[in-house]
């Protein structure tokens, strides 16, 4: 199941795991990126919290996690080469794995539908 | 994820503002011009195209300023703005240009700006920010001269190393220039005042062209494929690895035109001993400065890591922030360079190149070098 907020992540819903990266929208706006910094695995983080940052030649931006749980992976691929979040936004250019601390709490983000509503 | 970004205001246009949106550029306000960030190819190719062919930048939110002495004489126009700015004036040669600024009671930098002699007057640019300010400042003191905002001109400029090939295809002529030379062409019979010079590092243009004539001479310019449209985000990544001071960031009221390592601009008719010695505000300070030195310079610093370190980061003498020196007054990511760069004022003990001193970014110390700026080989036709 995928899912958006509206500060512009998406989730791809897996169990309690949900993959977590920045929509084809976002990095659009954003540009090319040229520096990625993850979290550390094992950290946990509340909703809204800060999780990542992005820069592009312009400008920091900041990605916060979507919902409240603990970082179980990260993508070092993006760190190593941040123009993925570019080409590839919603495949492989993901960026970290969240174990959510209540899964149900997903059913209180957006879907597609309503997502691209918002960005329209 | 959250963006951080400036508010919007009533905007001005350019006369290009109709070209920038048929080119898809992606528009924001920039010292109250809707001006283009970015193009579709985005900043980071927009600015290695520059480095490697041509790029076309609109800076017509520049202030373009006539100075004409009412006597109808050079010399005196030259006098006139030498009571403002610590440039050697009267001795530039007509068709010759110089860089300047505009300097305060204190020594601070009020503005930077290009200084043209056109034979019987002068041509100036100015910042857009400071456009309305440098004017009031220059009616207010140059009396015995008219000083004239030439607002149906626009500004155009060609920078790369394909700049020359390109504009030669409209005036062939400008093999002819050399940097900082000034010349009148008439380009798709454009009546144009045409400048060797730029704010990229490269060799190239700025050419300022009739309004009515500006997207004509554009679209010219842009029908070979070697010359692409460029935003302001790569004219900022270009001007910093090229080690060019952006007014408002690196140099202000502030910084001592000293502190901010532009003593190369002060020519020696105006410095102690010369010809016309002082005689610009702030010169105790400036020509102090320039004999005993400053307690701080602008530098450039080399992030050692791949994390951008952006304007006002402080900057430390330890990995534990504990003895602060200063901040970095432009940073970003230089994509010619490969890596992040930056510049900054700190002490003079740490002003030496290869100096290591840390800058605080979201609470971490990152390491950086003081580096000798240029970060790129400038290419200008000397």
């Amino acid at each position: 199941m995928l899912k958006f907020t509206a500060e512009h992540e998406w989730l791809k819903l897996e169990g309690d795991i949900a993959t977590v990266g920045i929509t084809a929208h976002a990095a659009e706006q954003l540009g090319d990126l040229v520096f990625v910094e993850l979290p550390e695995v094992g950290s946990q983080l509340a909703r809204e919290a800060g999780a990542a940052t992005v820069e592009s030649v312009k400008a920091a931006s900041d990605v916060y996690c979507p919902l409240d749980g603990e970082i179980t992976e990260i993508n070092q691929a993006i760190v190593d080469d941040p123009s993925l979040v570019n080409s590839d936004p919603q495949g492989a250019g993901w960026f970290f794995k969240l174990k959510l601390k209540n899964p149900s709490d997903a059913d209180t983000l957006l879907d597609e539908a309503a997502y691209k509503e918002l960005i329209a | 994820m959250g963006h951080r970004t400036d508010d919007q205001t009533a905007l001005e246009t350019t006369p290009l503002h109709a070209l920038h949106l048929s080119l898809g550029a992606r528009m924001v306000p920039f010292a109250g011009y809707d001006m283009p960030v970015q193009y579709p190819a985005g900043v980071l190719k927009e600015h290695l195209h520059t480095r490697t062919a041509a790029g076309l930048f609109d800076v017509s939110h520049m202030g373009q300023v006539m100075v004409r002495a009412k006597s109808g004489a050079y010399a005196d126009a030259a006098l006139a703005l030498e009571t403002l700015v610590p440039v050697d004036i009267l001795g530039l040669k007509e068709g010759r240009q110089r860089y300047g600024f505009f300097t305060d009671d204190n020594g601070g930098i009020l503005d930077d700006l290009m200084i043209t002699n056109r034979g019987d007057h002068l041509f100036v640019v100015v910042n857009a920010a400071r456009k309305d300010a440098d004017l009031a400042h220059m009616k207010a003191h140059l009396v015995d001269c008219d000083v004239e905002l030439l607002e149906d001109r626009a500004l155009i400029a060609l920078q790369g190393p394909r700049a020359e090939d390109v504009l030669a295809a409209l005036w062939p002529d400008v093999v002819d220039m050399k940097f900082m030379d000034v010349c009148d062409a008439l380009l798709h019979d454009a009546p144009c005042i045409v400048s060797r010079s730029g704010y990229s590092g490269e060799d190239g243009f700025e050419i300022s062209v009739p309004a009515s004539q500006a997207e004509q001479v554009a679209r010219a310019l842009l029908e070979d494929l070697h010359c692409q449209p460029i935003g302001l985000g790569a004219r900022d990544s270009l001007r910093l690895e090229a080690g060019l001071c952006l007014y408002g960031n690196d140099i202000d009221t502030t910084t001592s035109p000293i502190e901010a390592s532009l003593e190369w601009a002060i020519q020696r008719a105006r410095k102690a001993g010369g010809e016309r010695e002082g005689g610009f505000p702030g010169a105790s300070r400036i020509l102090g400065e320039l004999a005993n030195g400053t307690s701080r310079r602008r530098v450039g610093l080399k992030p050692e890591g791949k994390a951008p370190v952006r304007a006002h980061a402080k900057l430390f003498a330890d990995a534990e922030g504990r003895t602060e020196l200063g901040e970095v007054t432009s940073g970003t990511f230089g994509p010619t360079v490969e890596g992040p760069v930056a510049m900054g004022y700190l002490p003079t003990s740490h002003a030496g190149a290869g100096t290591q001193v840390f800058a605080e970014v979201r609470g971490k110390f990152l390491p950086m070098m003081v580096s000798a700026l240029p970060f790129i080989t400038a290419t200008y036709k000397r």
